[in-house]
């Protein structure tokens, strides 16, 4: 069985090339490209790898994160924040928030890719 | 400056030496840390109820605070100690200090001020920086593209050879994002080039207003009883040191306005109106028997709401705003004419109602009324001044069942170069 993240970005381009990116790394990789109900999609998907960009339509990523870990079950769950927003103050929200990694875009592939591989090491083969 | 006039020293003074924090001070006497600060600095007159409170909450007599020639010098000195991470018995040596070498003291007061002011500067400066709503949105629009343009780019130059279909698919995303890129960025370096001109350099006092109402939350609770509110007068008393006199006379507008709307129609009740259903501004004007410009307005100052709020005269200028996150309101350049607030003009005695996105700002939507408002005329057979106020209420994105209408901000950054309301080219066209 694949891999699975769902990858919650709302600009299309830069969810293509981390879809191209991940699934070349083996990744099955659920796109939304608003935050309204993503808690709920993830609730139920049960992926292995959350990807949240801040800004979205429906709610921010904050309150997805926050959404997320209200739920015992989901409080382990892999959280890597994609963000323009990378001030001190944003980065201070999203460890608060419980965030398990902040990258501020631009960022650059190989180092998305190294968190994704860091974030998931010993939970996916 | 008059001893009277050191009481915020004073009050600074002791609050450092009980080590209170000044937001901590703020919250237990129901104030806000930015007018706390502003008091302590002696930029706005204290007495009264306020006096007292703060008094009890420093446990001292309210003359301790009112009374004392040096309390100044010595609240600066003991700024500096604290500043300086100074061991306390050597802090505690400010006054002796002062007694002996009082030259020196009235150097190092005068270095520990020149301190704290630029501190002040750079604390607006950044804040204005933070919420400026179409800095913070140009930039974020720049960066979030430069993320696509370097992880596709980044792609197209990798060693593996990518599939032809992969390929087309990212040069054409290539070719878009690097269009939008040079869009953003000229329309950021119109934006800043703005920013530069030095007719725009000073604050206006619009924006003097704006910041004082911004501090205070854009919330007057001294308006808000039904037996005796406090005065215009009061509040412009407490307000009005550091503002110019233009800003002074515009604020005296606004506070009357408030306190007008706050005797129709107190926070309090709107509130508990609002708690249970939905928010309809039609039905609250019939519930209350108000204007429905009463009912903007009030809607507007309701925290939880996040609501923004543009009013304009006559002319269509506008005289007063509440940025909302999402929706720019131009500092300087005359405003999109599509919003419903100047269609508002030409529609007396209707309430407006459209969903609007704004275009190039994001995909946050706002349910915008707007309504007319006319003040008493002055006399028989003269025109009543008549103000147009728009309320925007951030709304539900996602949402099919309401028709969205693309609005823009102003002309001179609006990507709708088909419109035939523009006034002027688009950088971004």
């Amino acid at each position: 069985m694949s891999k699975h993240v769902v990858l919650v970005e709302d600009e299309t381009n830069i969810a293509e090339a981390i879809r191209f990116l991940l699934g070349r790394d083996g990744w099955r990789v659920e796109t939304l490209a608003n935050g309204g109900n993503a808690a709920e999609v993830i609730r139920a998907a049960r992926p292995d790898l959350v990807m949240l960009d801040v800004m979205l339509p429906g709610k921010t990523g904050f309150e997805i994160l926050a959404e997320l870990r209200s739920d015992e079950s989901l409080a382990d769950l892999p959280v890597l924040m994609l963000t323009a927003r990378g001030q001190s103050r944003d980065r201070e929200m999203a460890i608060q928030a419980g965030v398990s990694r902040f990258m501020t875009k631009p960022f650059s592939n190989e180092e998305m890719l190294s968190a994704v591989r860091e974030l998931t090491q010993g939970r996916v083969s | 400056m008059s001893r009277d006039s050191l009481t915020g020293s004073r009050i600074r003074e002791r609050r450092v030496i009980q080590g209170v924090k000044q937001a901590e001070l703020a919250k237990r006497i129901g104030i806000s840390a930015s007018y706390l600060n502003l008091i302590e600095h002696n930029r706005r007159r204290i007495g009264g109820k306020l006096l007292l409170d703060i008094a009890a909450a420093l446990e001292v007599e309210p003359q301790a605070l009112t009374e004392g020639a040096e309390a100044a010098l010595l609240g600066v000195l003991a700024e500096a100690a604290v500043a300086s991470q100074l061991p306390p018995e050597d802090a505690e040596q400010a006054e002796a200090f002062a007694g002996r070498f009082p030259s020196w003291a009235e150097a190092l007061a005068s270095s520990q001020r020149r301190v704290s002011t630029l501190e002040r500067t750079v604390e607006t400066l950044s804040d204005r920086m933070a919420h400026d709503p179409l800095l913070a949105d140009s930039m974020h629009e720049l960066l979030t593209t430069a993320a696509a343009v370097r992880s596709t780019a980044e792609i197209l130059a990798g060693d593996e050879a990518l599939e032809r279909e992969w390929q087309d698919r990212f040069h054409a995303n290539l070719d878009a994002d690097s269009s939008r890129l040079a869009q953003s960025a000229q329309a950021l370096f119109g934006y800043l080039e703005q920013a530069k001109d030095p007719a725009a350099g000073g604050k206006s006092p619009q924006e003097e207003v704006e910041t004082y109402l911004a501090q205070q939350g854009f919330h007057f609770p001294q308006f808000e009883t039904r037996g005796r509110p406090a005065s215009v007068d009061d509040i412009l008393a407490l307000a009005s040191e550091g503002l110019t006199d233009a800003a002074r006379y515009i604020l005296r507008g606004v506070l009357g306005q408030v306190r007008q709307d706050a005797a129709a129609l107190p926070l309090a009740e709107l509130e508990a109106a609002i708690a249970q259903e939905i928010v309809d501004p039609v039905k609250l004007a019939r519930q209350f028997g108000v204007a429905p410009a009463v009912i903007l307005r009030r809607l507007a100052a309701v925290p939880e709401l996040g609501a923004g709020l543009v009013v304009c005269d006559r002319s269509g200028t506008v005289i007063f705003r509440k940025s909302v996150d999402g929706f720019s309101i131009p500092r300087f350049d005359s405003c999109c004419p599509l919003w419903p607030l100047f269609g508002a003009l030409g529609a007396a005695h209707t309430v407006l109602y459209e969903r609007l996105g704004q275009l190039g700002r994001g995909r946050m939507q706002f349910d915008a009324y707007a309504a007319t408002d006319a003040a008493i005329a002055a006399n028989y057979n003269v025109p009543a001044p008549v103000q147009a106020v728009m309320l925007l209420l951030p709304a539900t994105v996602g949402d099919t069942s309401v028709r969205v209408r693309e609005v823009g901000a102003t002309c001179r950054i609006c990507p709708h170069a088909a419109c035939g309301a523009r006034r002027e080219p688009s950088v971004m066209a």
